[in-house]
């Protein structure tokens, strides 16, 4: 049962991914990466995620891919329609790709770290207080400095994006 | 159940197609959003060893990758914009002003 919905939701997550760098418009490109992020978003409820589920959803599909659709619609993107790809050739770099993908593929099926390890008996990841509890005892330095990182984003992007005055 | 190795290759042939995007692809939008689709290849993998673990820490991690994630497309979409503005291009091999 896990494993069909597992199978369905990477399937569909690969290949919107695949659309995402293969799609000639960029408008389209956009589309397919929102419709990636919901699978992935699906992948994570599988893993007894639920936060991070609406999270994904909310400031990956509702957030960031919004924001992409702003700047797309307001900038002119028929030119770049026409050639995809850098001129030149690619070989070098699918050759450095398919070498990533071996090489980190071979880790994953040969070393004896992952193949050993058994699941957790009583899996608590989708409790919602214990984390919570970990992220603001534990980690509230870090969660400041998140915060504080947000602002200086906002603040910089508001700065980079005006015109220039007079 | 599923075995953790199914989603480490997801995890993998996501961070691959995201790679090609942003090595292969000429406009900046589609580098970016590939850019989006490596980091979320590295959520999975955060995610599916805290869940195997039985650790917060994995989901903890994503929250931040996710939290600095937006501020990085926040900074990038205003270059872009400026860059825009300034030279009307959305060529990654029209972008040499830095070269000194």
């Amino acid at each position: 049962m896990d494993q069909g919905f597992f199978l369905l939701f990477a399937t569909v997550s690969v290949i919107t991914a695949v659309m995402v760098v293969l799609a000639p418009n960029p408008v389209h490109s956009a589309l397919a990466l929102m419709a990636c992020f919901l699978q992935i978003s699906a992948i994570f409820v599988l893993l007894e995620a639920p936060l991070l589920a609406v999270i994904q959803i909310f400031v990956y599909v509702g957030a960031i891919m919004v924001l992409f659709l702003f700047v797309i619609m307001m900038i002119d993107v028929r030119e770049a329609v026409l050639q995809r790809f850098l001129p030149g050739r690619n070989l070098p770099a699918l050759v450095l790709l398919v070498l990533l993908g071996v090489e980190m593929l071979v880790l994953v099926r040969w070393s004896d770290r992952f193949s050993v390890m058994e699941a957790a008996a009583t899996p608590t990841g989708g409790d919602v207080r214990l984390l919570s509890i970990t992220l603001f005892a534990h980690y509230l330095l870090p969660f400041e400095a998140a915060s504080v990182i947000l602002l200086a984003a906002l603040v910089g992007a508001i700065v980079l994006a005006r015109k220039e005055p007079g | 159940m599923v075995p953790l190795w199914w989603y480490i290759v997801l995890g993998v042939v996501l961070f691959v197609i995201g790679a090609a995007g942003v090595l292969l692809r000429r406009n900046i939008l589609v580098v970016l959003m590939s850019l989006e689709l490596l980091l979320n290849s590295v959520n999975i993998n955060f995610i599916v060893f805290g869940h195997t673990y039985d650790d917060f820490r994995g989901q903890i991690f994503a929250i931040f990758v996710i939290a600095i994630t937006a501020a990085e497309v926040a900074v990038a979409l205003g270059i872009l914009v400026a860059l825009v503005r300034n030279k009307s291009t959305l060529k990654v091999d029209d972008v040499t002003m830095m070269k000194g």
